[in-house]
């Protein structure tokens, strides 16, 4: 027993020896000459808050932690329980109605982070039917989200048209786009899948960046308009007034109207027939396809219905900002995106909708700290990977491809 | 037919960038069958690495006296860091997830390269940083072609380590065990090759050819930025693709292909899209003959 943790912890010495020889370079030599304390005291933090999770791991690995960790584990399953024992209409219109309150109390700022974290849901539950069910991995999603903001920028611009009816033509076009990027990549597994989706959206962003005459470059388009209602007017007799829903608790009503959508049409996707069939292709493709599975056609779908959804909120982004330029579309949103599908759990829509709390609302609290939000991200990703690679909140349903198995 | 061939000499020079980058994208592949996304980031920390030692030879006053000296040192220097940058990479984020499905693994790899993109963010600032002059500009006019003198170290550069790299490869222990590994891992194993050491060699080695490109590129034109690894990235797996993944010689030539391809589609066709076109490739390469020119190391399960 003390032999193992004697190698740990000469692991652990080791991995901070190598780690100040990759840091101090960075920090330590600057053309005004050699300095070790800003490098130290990185470096000293690091140290100590490694001893900090390590000490807290041998402690549960004695299990000296059990008299906390028990009952907080047996509280946790009961209080699953009589959750689980309501029935679930009852429980989603309990949330449905705290969803509602926020505009009548909260002030700008809450309300601007929700509506920044709906959007990202719907983005995240968008991704996670490629992802998550059909096991694709794709590393370009956002190029959807900016076709959509694209197609309702330019309709609003240069014909006016109004916000409810590009809804469905920004999604056709994004789903289009699926299809063209998806036809030829389908033929394609894994990692290479992977690269080329990242290809593709570059490319999108570069031709959003590079067509002048339709995009305005980088320069970006200007002047969108906002949604806009027909709303009764009680004044003089009855007459339907025209007004445009510029404040934040209107937009806020609206993209949590298309987020309630999103997680209903992704939960009806997931346990319909094509819902099983995507699961299947993600366990096992050659499987699939000897039950009967077209999976070309089904990847197809699932590519196409996840660009909807990315289509639907870059409308609403569009609307919402009034504004769209190619910087608001780049690799590092889909790598966002990515990590929010799979901090949260793949396949998982309640563990998706947590991932993204966790990584667009959290760092609000640490604003202090925005400059390492990134750094956590890329930090957080691998770590996941390494200890809870199914998520925060793991789906019922997900086994293991068995190509990977072997 | 001058300002064809003085494209030819710079698209050759570009290419040899791509070509250093695309080795180690293509010998982690063929060990491991990993794409690894952090790649482009060594690449990043290379160039860094350069400005860092350069800039402080600079202020010591040995750069104007012994430039050669501190360009060489400097070189060999970001070219271990980034070799022990690497292997902290593979030993944390990779080799625990060497059972895990490669879902994981693409997804730890692409984690890593955000945490160090964003580290090197964090210690280095955001706006880029420029290199300080090593040669004076001085350029050879042969007819109407030119030919700056930086241009010529970089070519010699880059032929040099290709060369090396070669011979290691195929000349020495570690690259025959190299070998072995890519081909069959048991049976390497079986013959006393200890699969962890040349897995940690092969990102070593990578990271190295990466860093030397690092800080050429620097060089060449000047300044780095912590996000410069990314799309030269992108496009060096591009010409790892278009050369046969797996394959040394592949990886090489389609640096060299995708180089000469981006700098005529910038002349002929247009400056703005020259960076569609290695993707247009890609994309073409994988889907009409994902084995590459080459061809090599490509089964059915991983394409």
């Amino acid at each position: 027993m003390t032999l193992e943790y004697k190698k740990i912890f000469q692991k652990w010495a080791l991995g901070l020896a190598w780690f100040y020889l990759l840091l101090w370079p960075l920090m330590g030599i600057t053309p005004d000459g050699l300095s070790f304390a800003p490098s130290l005291k990185v470096w000293a933090t690091v140290a100590a808050g490694t001893a900090f999770f390590l000490f807290i791991w041998i402690l549960k690995q004695q299990g000296r932690l059990d008299f906390f960790s028990r009952p907080a584990i047996s509280l946790g399953r009961s209080v699953g329980k009589a959750v689980g024992a309501l029935p679930n209409k009852l429980l989603a219109v309990a949330a449905i109605a705290a969803l509602c309150l926020p505009p009548l109390f909260a002030g700008r700022y809450v309300l601007d982070v929700s509506i920044n974290v709906m959007i990202y849901v719907c983005l995240g539950l968008g991704l996670n039917i490629v992802v998550g069910l059909c096991g694709l991995l794709d590393l370009g999603y956002i190029a959807f989200y900016g076709v959509g903001a694209y197609t309702y920028a330019l309709l609003s611009i240069n014909y006016a048209v109004p916000f409810w009816l590009c809804l469905p033509v920004a999604a056709g076009m994004a789903a289009i786009a699926g299809c063209i990027i998806g036809y030829p990549t389908l033929r394609m597994r894994g990692d290479y899948l992977a690269i080329v989706t990242l290809g593709f959206g570059e490319i999108v962003r570069l031709i959003l960046n590079n067509w002048m005459e339709l995009t305005n470059g980088p320069n970006g388009i200007l002047g969108i308009n906002a949604p806009g209602v027909w709303w009764p007017n009680w004044a003089d007799g009855f007459t339907l007034e025209h007004i445009w829903l510029k404040k934040l608790p209107y937009l806020y009503y609206v993209i949590l109207g298309l987020a309630l959508f999103t997680i209903l049409a992704v939960h009806r996707l997931n346990y319909s027939r094509i819902g099983r069939a995507w699961e299947a292709i993600r366990e096992d493709e050659t499987a699939a396809e000897l039950m009967g599975v077209n999976t070309f056609r089904l990847k197809l779908l699932a590519y196409a219905m996840g660009a909807v959804f990315g289509g639907l909120a870059g409308a609403f982004f569009a609307a919402r900002m009034r504004f769209v330029s190619p910087n608001s579309f780049l690799f590092i949103e889909s790598a966002m995106v990515l990590s929010m599908v799979v901090l949260g759990g793949m396949a998982s829509i309640p563990g998706i909708i947590l991932g993204t709390l966790a990584l667009i609302a959290l760092p609000e609290f640490f604003r202090d700290f925005e400059q390492y939000r990134m750094l956590a991200f890329g930090g957080a990703m691998t770590i996941m990977m390494l200890f809870r690679p199914k998520g925060l909140w793991p789906a019922k349903r997900l086994g293991q491809r068995s190509e990977e198995s072997q | 037919m001058d300002f064809f061939l003085q494209q030819c000499i710079n698209g050759l020079t570009l290419g040899g960038f791509y070509a250093l980058i695309a080795l180690g994208y293509t010998m982690v592949f063929g060990v491991i069958q990993l794409i690894n996304f952090a790649h482009g980031e060594f690449f990043a920390a290379g160039g860094y690495m350069g400005v860092i030692l350069l800039s402080f030879c600079a202020s010591m006053g040995f750069l104007e006296t012994h430039p050669l000296l501190c360009l060489g040192g400097s070189m060999l220097l970001a070219m271990g860091y980034c070799a022990m940058l690497a292997m902290a990479v593979e030993k944390i984020a990779y080799m625990p997830l060497r059972r895990a499905s490669r879902l994981s693994m693409l997804l730890s790899a692409l984690g890593m390269s955000i945490f160090l993109q964003n580290g090197l963010m964090l210690t280095q600032g955001v706006y880029s940083k420029s290199y300080p002059t090593v040669f004076t500009n001085k350029v050879l006019h042969l007819g109407n072609v030119s030919i700056s003198y930086m241009q010529i170290m970089t070519l010699a550069l880059t032929a040099g380590l290709l060369v090396g790299l070669n011979a290691l490869v195929f000349r020495t222990r570690i690259g025959t065990a190299m070998r072995a590994t890519a081909q069959d891992k048991v049976m390497s194993a079986l013959v006393g090759i200890n699969a962890n050491r040349v897995i940690s060699m092969t990102f070593a080695i990578g990271a190295g050819l990466a860093a030397a490109a690092g800080i050429m590129v620097g060089m060449y034109y000047g300044t780095v930025r912590y996000d410069m690894g990314f799309v030269p990235g992108i496009k060096a797996f591009a010409a790892a693709v278009l050369g046969g993944i797996g394959n040394i010689t592949g990886a090489m030539l389609g640096g060299l292909i995708i180089g000469l391809v981006e700098i005529f589609a910038a002349a002929y066709i247009s400056g703005e899209y020259k960076d569609v076109f290695a993707f247009i490739i890609l994309i073409a390469m994988l889907y009409f003959r994902p084995t590459g020119i080459m061809g090599e190391n490509v089964d059915d399960t991983r394409v």
